[in-house]
């Protein structure tokens, strides 16, 4: 695995299973918590503002945010309330899907 | 058929201990939470922490094992994985289990939905790469990740916590930005009473400072003019501090100035609330059992008033105590017998709070943040909007929805209510009390239409 992402593993273990975030593969600790995963893999944006498109990632890690929401197999959730499995279809969650008043 | 007694939202060390406390009161207990483990925010993942996250997270952790067990006992159902997106004052509460809608009801129901980390609206704190310094450590407790280069800045314990768990991982942070002012600390010398009473806090804060200064890192304190560098994602830091401007440069910046109750289903439920002036923040109306102006509702730990994890299991215990009583349980002598030793327990832990509250305040450039800063980060309102907002007549947050959609995004107002308050209030001369919070009406987390159309009422098994 390439080391040089800014978040790091420090006692990684356990199998990983593959996912596919935007149209590349990932190995992923199955079970992991999906933001989490996604940050050591080196996914710096999840998703894009309704209003700008600026490019956001989790913030809070405690489901309060709604910054990193992501479109998993067609539903869009929060990557941080989620946990990894195998053959997860993954993109950014389009702007326009992201509910706003 | 799916009632209980006693229903718990929230399983961090108040939920916990009410749980087992109420268990053992003979109260058929239900707790939810929408994490997959128990722990709430302080314990999170102490279930499957191993020894090497142990180490670096240290013994306060660790004290979660023990609590986190209590909630695994035959008279409790936890349920894990349950986001509430509803309760009623009348006990009714509807939740999602893997998008999958619920109802329960409590003859009694406690609010233990724990603290959020306060706003902290600085320029650039919407890039990528900008987070809590709460959500870098649950990174930690619960994934083992870590930010390889990082800056912590901001306000408060949890900063010098965090730094610490991070120098335990072999990651230090690049640096400390701090923002309290030399005034915050004479201010807070005044309450050094409370806080000798509460000395092993202060221990504790000792503790760290040697550990960062053995690591080597810097600190700087009194800094201003913080501002996150970057286009499209955090590069560095900037800041003024000693009368220089700095820029560290960083891939990823930790924001944190302390936290505030988390308030969301006590004000989806209509509950008075008041505001705090040592805290900076709304707190849910409560008496010392912590029940609220809806007498079948109790409210206990940080949602009900900052007061740590010592304090929360004090007064999940009380909640309990009263609640059992109530239902018949137990009688009223013997709940105040009980009591009195989580009250003065509670006590205690309360009397360092007024020193940490007055020496690490949010900071100046947080209350009033520039112009073309984004406070509410879901629709990107800045604060200049609400400042126009309120020059056009707009005097509470509830109307500022209507001028400007500020509070109208997914999060609903959890990371920018606070902060339109305070910009509202210093606008119009009206107290924070009198400007208000905004109306929270349920849903309290966004539900989709498949999981309402599945809505069915709890199993109930042996209830
Ligand atoms: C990110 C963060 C990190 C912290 N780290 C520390 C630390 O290291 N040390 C320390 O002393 N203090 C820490 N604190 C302070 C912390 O608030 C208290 O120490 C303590 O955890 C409070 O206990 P509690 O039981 O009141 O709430 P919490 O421990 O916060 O537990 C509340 C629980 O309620 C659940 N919940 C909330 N809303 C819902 C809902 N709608 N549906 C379902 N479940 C819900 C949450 O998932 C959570 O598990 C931290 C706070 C935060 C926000
Ligand atoms: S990171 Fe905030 S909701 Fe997921």
């Amino acid at each position: 695995m390439k080391k040089d992402f800014p978040f790091q593993e420090i006692d990684p273990d356990g199998p990983r299973v593959a996912v596919r975030f935007d149209g590349a593969v990932y190995d992923l600790p199955e079970g992991a918590n999906l933001a989490a995963a996604l940050l050591v893999a080196g996914v710096r944006a999840f998703r894009a503002t309704p209003i700008s498109g600026a490019p956001r990632a989790p913030f809070c890690m405690m489901g309060a945010c709604y910054d990193c929401l992501v479109r998993i197999d067609g539903v869009v959730r929060q990557a941080c309330m989620t946990r990894v499995q195998a053959g997860m279809e993954i993109e950014r969650a389009p702007a326009r899907e992201v509910p706003h008043g | 058929m799916g009632d209980v007694d006693f229903l718990i939202i929230g399983a961090g060390p108040a939920g916990m201990a009410a749980a087992a406390q109420a268990a053992r009161l003979g109260m058929s207990t239900a707790i939810l939470d929408e994490q997959p483990a128990p722990g709430g925010q302080i314990y999170r993942g102490v279930e499957v922490a191993g020894p090497v996250r142990g180490r670096i997270l240290g013994k306060d952790f660790l004290n979660g094992v023990q609590l986190a067990q209590g909630v695994r006992h035959a008279g409790i159902r936890y349920i894990p994985g349950a986001t509430v997106w509803k309760a009623e004052a009348g006990g009714s509460v509807a939740y999602s289990v893997e998008g999958a809608a619920r109802t329960i009801r409590g003859r009694r129901l406690l609010l233990a939905t724990g603290a959020l980390e306060r706003p902290v609206p600085l320029p650039g704190w919407t890039l990528p790469g900008v987070m809590t310094v709460g959500a870098a450590q649950i990174l930690l407790k619960q994934s083992g990740v870590v930010p390889r280069r990082a800056v912590i800045a901001g306000s408060g314990p949890l900063l010098y916590l965090v730094a610490a768990q991070m120098v335990r991982a072999g990651r230090p942070p690049l640096a400390l930005v701090e923002t309290p002012e030399r005034r915050d600390l004479l201010r807070a010398l005044r309450h050094l009473g409370g806080a000798l009473r509460g000395w092993r806090y202060m221990a504790k804060g000792v503790g760290w400072f040697a550990e960062l200064a053995r690591a080597g890192v810097p600190r700087y304190r009194s800094a201003t003019e913080l501002r996150i560098e970057g286009t499209d994602k955090a590069e560095a830091l900037s800041f003024v501090a000693g009368g220089r401007n700095r820029c560290i440069a960083c891939e990823t910046v930790l924001l944190h100035e302390g936290v505030v109750p988390n308030t969301q289903a006590s004000r989806a439920m209509n509950l008075p609330h008041h505001w705090d002036a040592g805290q900076r923040c709304f707190v849910p109306d409560h008496d010392v059992w912590g029940q609220t102006a809806e007498p079948r509702v109790y409210v206990a730990g940080d949602g009900a008033g900052i007061g740590g994890a010592q304090a929360a299991e004090q007064a999940g215990c009380l909640a309990a105590l009263h609640a059992a009583a109530a239902l018949g349980h137990i009688g009223n002598d013997e709940r105040d017998r009980r009591g009195a030793r989580h009250l003065r327990r509670l006590a205690r832990e309360m009397a360092a709070r007024p020193f940490l509250e007055a020496a690490y305040p949010p900071g100046m450039q947080t209350r009033a943040p520039a112009d073309d800063t984004i406070v509410c980060r879901c629709e990107e309102v800045t604060a200049g909007d609400i400042r126009r907002h309120a020059a056009l007549g707009c005097r509470g947050p509830n109307q500022a929805k209507a001028f400007g959609r500020a509070g109208m995004g997914p999060c609903q107002g959890r990371y920018c209510g606070l902060t339109v308050t305070g910009l509202l209030a210093a606008q119009t001369g009206q107290t924070p009390a009198e400007t208000g919070y905004y109306r929270i009406r349920p849903p309290l987390k966004p539900i989709t239409v498949a999981e309402l159309a599945a809505l069915e009422p709890d199993p109930g098994e042996n209830t």
